[in-house]
């Protein structure tokens, strides 16, 4: 992996400087919380990811984005992950321009994306645990188009999406990687569950009754979505494991100033051999995980044949990396840090959702041996 | 073409013609390794071969200058004859403490005329040397040694112990700490060079759990010590020592890769084949955190080059390194069962698994222990009080 090039550490500190101001817990997360924003993200907020190009990152050039990759989205992301800033870059500028790349709906859809006023997302669980190919949700062939008939859960912005990119089995049985379908489904088609998670970030479960789409809501080809759906997958882990490094560099962060100031035995606790070497252990898994979330993403970007395996590599890593920083910031703040008051309580939470999003750290190790042949 | 075109096809040919065969396969213990000195013990003529001809060339140490017996290569042509190298698979010429520690501490604090005089024999592999640092009373705390040098005028006079020498039996010189003064604990050490001969130098190895020996306790009764043979100022060795002791974490790092014992830093799993759900489930966990720590081993070295990398994170990567590996020997051990526990049959080539098991317990203790490390990094990058 080569280290950062100028354009890329400009980016990143434009990323740092916007979302540090505009994107912190005070002003963004802890607002929508308590104001109750239905949404689950800040609407201005992500107009101004808009105006800054940073939703154009994965859009190329000629179609009006930046044209850069997973490695720049990485770098916006592990700043979105410092500052639990809630938003729809993850799902909509990374997983959903993905996977509309090439395909009829990028002239439909990158225009909303690029200013900031669409959100796609993806809809692949069908049960509590992540497993695409055990996509049962089928949609059938009748007359020009088909008719979709499912469930659908864990769809996140699933609420305020404008479309949900669904992936549907068109042949075959679950279990199988052939015969499925990835189709645009608009807002209004399904019906939809809101539910708010632990993070207070919100997600929907959709339920399709026989939703009629015209053939044109086929993104991609029928019957082979699989590749299609992983590129967008494998995008989504490297871009949520870069988004979890960033958490867990938040929490640790916070944590390691916290031993700086709180005093107890007239010492402050910092100076605890105990606690020391927990935080020194803690730097060096994030170290470790960051590299790790570089590397997928440079590998997705170049098409890699070891881009999947990466990818889980990257998110088994950074999720178990993030939740250590979450328990441990926790259990170091003390009382204080049981309270909804404090914020590190946020990281932890945060975690545990993106720690589960498009496979839990079980999911990707599993992968990791099946990939390598055990 | 560009002219790093060229070098690499130059390179190619130049490797093609002149490395031999032998010297192409994997090695297959530390055994293999031409550690030269005054009384070599090549493998065969070919070892001796492929050691002379890249000294020649000054590529046994690429990218030091061409005037201490180096190849004197750019950062990127170093990199390229290291590429060219791994393609037919040749192995390094020349294995040494004075390459990978001495060499590097002289180029930066040795004086002109140390550095004419030493560099180009560590680089023709005609000197091999070990490094005199830990003492029976001075092991997590260095800085505590108590090996004195006291000054005779026109010598010092060293008497002391010092332990965990590596191959101290086998090495033709030191390179060693010695208490100078004792009015201040870190300004009180001096970093000095001398000959295993001398009288008064004697060894004894020292035999650990796995049953080899790769470490010595060494002594010194009333060893003389030219004056001019101290490297850097009198009373400041520690600062040259600190900076060695970063050399030497770098390459106890690159073991969490699996170089040494563990093979190539392949999927573990793919070589073990667990046939236990259990296991299956460890060892998954271990590759993933054994690729994520090759991902940040390529971004280390890329950083370290680029002078990106903190001073102290080569404290993180042999912490982290070691603890990986001494994981990879634990399930290394598990999924062989009892075929791992056979510790003198032709099958288990003489215990190979369960000693190198053993051996890897020592990984995080060498070098300076998994917990100092985590002291430095608590001091030096997270800037905890007190540490």
């Amino acid at each position: 992996m080569p280290l950062l090039t100028d354009d890329q550490k400009m980016l990143q500190e434009t990323a740092s400087s916007f979302l540090s101001e505009e994107g912190s817990i005070a002003k963004q997360l802890r607002q929508l919380r308590d104001s109750g924003c239905t949404d689950g993200y800040g609407t201005d907020l992500w107009k101004q990811f808009g105006e800054l190009g940073l939703t154009g990152i994965c859009i190329p050039e000629d179609k009006g984005g930046l044209g850069l990759g997973s490695v720049e989205a990485a770098l916006v992301l592990e700043e979105i992950g410092r500052n639990l800033t809630p938003s729809p870059f993850l799902a909509t500028a990374v997983v959903g321009a993905r996977a509309i790349e090439g395909t009829a709906h990028a002239d439909r859809w990158y225009p909303g994306i690029l200013s900031g006023d669409a959100v796609l997302t993806l809809a692949v669980d069908e049960s509590r645990r992540h497993s695409p190919e055990q996509t049962a949700l089928t949609a059938e062939r009748r007359g020009n188009g088909f008719v979709l008939n499912g469930t659908k859960q864990f769809v996140v912005h699933g609420n305020s999406a404008d479309v949900a990119l669904t992936a549907a089995r068109t042949s075959g049985t679950a279990g199988e990687r052939e015969g499925l379908t990835l189709f645009a489904v608009p807002k209004g088609a399904a019906e939809v569950e809101s539910v708010t998670l632990a993070d207070s970030s919100k997600a929907a479960r959709l339920t399709f009754r026989d939703v009629q789409l015209d053939a044109d809501a086929v993104v991609g080809d029928v019957d082979n979505g699989w590749a299609q759906l992983s590129r967008a997958l494998n995008s989504g882990r490297a871009g949520a494991a870069a988004e979890l490094v960033g958490v867990a560099a938040g929490a640790t962060s916070m944590t390691v100033d916290y031993l700086k100031q709180r005093k107890q035995f007239g010492k402050l606790i910092g100076e605890f051999q105990a606690l020391q070497h927990r935080a020194a252990h803690l730097y060096g898994e994030i170290e470790i995980a960051r590299a790790a979330a570089l590397k997928a993403a440079e590998l997705v970007d170049s098409g890699s044949e070891k881009a999947e395996l990466m990818a889980s590599v990257a998110k088994a890593k950074a999720a178990d990396v993030a939740s250590l920083a979450g328990r441990e910031g926790v259990q170091m703040h003390g009382g204080i840090g049981m309270t909804d008051e404090h914020d590190i309580g946020l990281y932890l939470k945060r975690e545990a959702v993106l720690g589960e999003l498009f496979g839990d750290v079980y999911y990707h190790r599993n992968r990791v041996a099946e990939l390598s042949g055990y | 073409m560009t002219d790093l075109d060229t070098f690499r096809s130059e390179t190619r040919a130049w490797l093609e013609a002149n490395c031999p065969p032998e010297m192409r396969e994997p090695m297959r213990s530390e055994a293999d390794a031409c550690w030269g000195g005054r009384n070599p013990n090549f493998q065969s003529d070919a070892q001796r071969q492929w050691m002379e001809k890249m000294a020649k060339r000054g590529w046994t140490v690429p990218h030091w200058p061409k005037d201490y017996g180096g190849g004197g290569l750019s950062t990127a042509e170093t990199k390229v004859l290291k590429e060219e190298m791994a393609r037919i698979g040749a192995r390094s010429p020349l294995t040494s403490f004075g390459i990978s520690m001495l060499g590097p501490a002289l180029l930066k604090f040795g004086t002109e005329e140390q550095k004419k005089h030493f560099l180009p024999q560590i680089a023709r592999g005609e000197i091999r040397w070990c490094q005199g640092y830990s003492e029976p009373g001075a092991g997590s705390d260095l800085a505590g040694l108590a090996t004195k040098a006291e000054d005779k005028g026109d010598h010092w006079l060293i008497n002391g112990q010092k332990v965990w020498t590596s191959y101290a039996d086998k090495a033709d010189w030191i390179f060693c700490l010695v208490r100078t003064s004792t009015e201040s604990k870190h300004q009180g050490i001096s970093f000095v060079l001398f000959d295993m001969t001398t009288p008064g130098v004697s060894t004894k190895p020292i035999k650990l759990i796995s049953g080899y020996s790769p470490f010595c306790e060494t002594f010194f009764d009333d060893v003389k010590v030219p004056k001019e043979q101290v490297v850097g100022e009198v009373n400041r060795g520690w600062d040259v020592a600190k900076y060695l002791l970063g050399h030497e974490r770098e390459m106890i790092a690159g073991m969490g890769l699996g170089g040494i014992g563990g093979g190539e830093g392949g999927s573990l799993g793919a070589k073990l084949k667990p046939d236990n759900a259990l296991l299956r489930a460890d060892i998954a966990a271990f590759d993933v955190d054994a690729l994520a720590f090759a991902a940040m081993s390529e971004r280390f070295f890329e950083m370290f080059k680029a002078g990106e990398a903190h001073p102290a994170s080569p404290s993180m990567m042999k912490y982290a390194g070691t603890e990986l590996n001494k994981r990879r020997h634990e399930l290394v051990m598990a999924a062989g069962g009892s075929d791992a526990l056979e510790w003198d049959s032709e099958r288990s080539k003489d215990g190979k698994a369960a000693r190198d098991w053993l051996r890897t317990k020592g990984n995080s203790i060498e070098g300076g222990t998994s917990e100092i490390q985590l002291n430095i990094v608590a001091k030096h990058i997270l800037g905890l009080p007190g540490a």
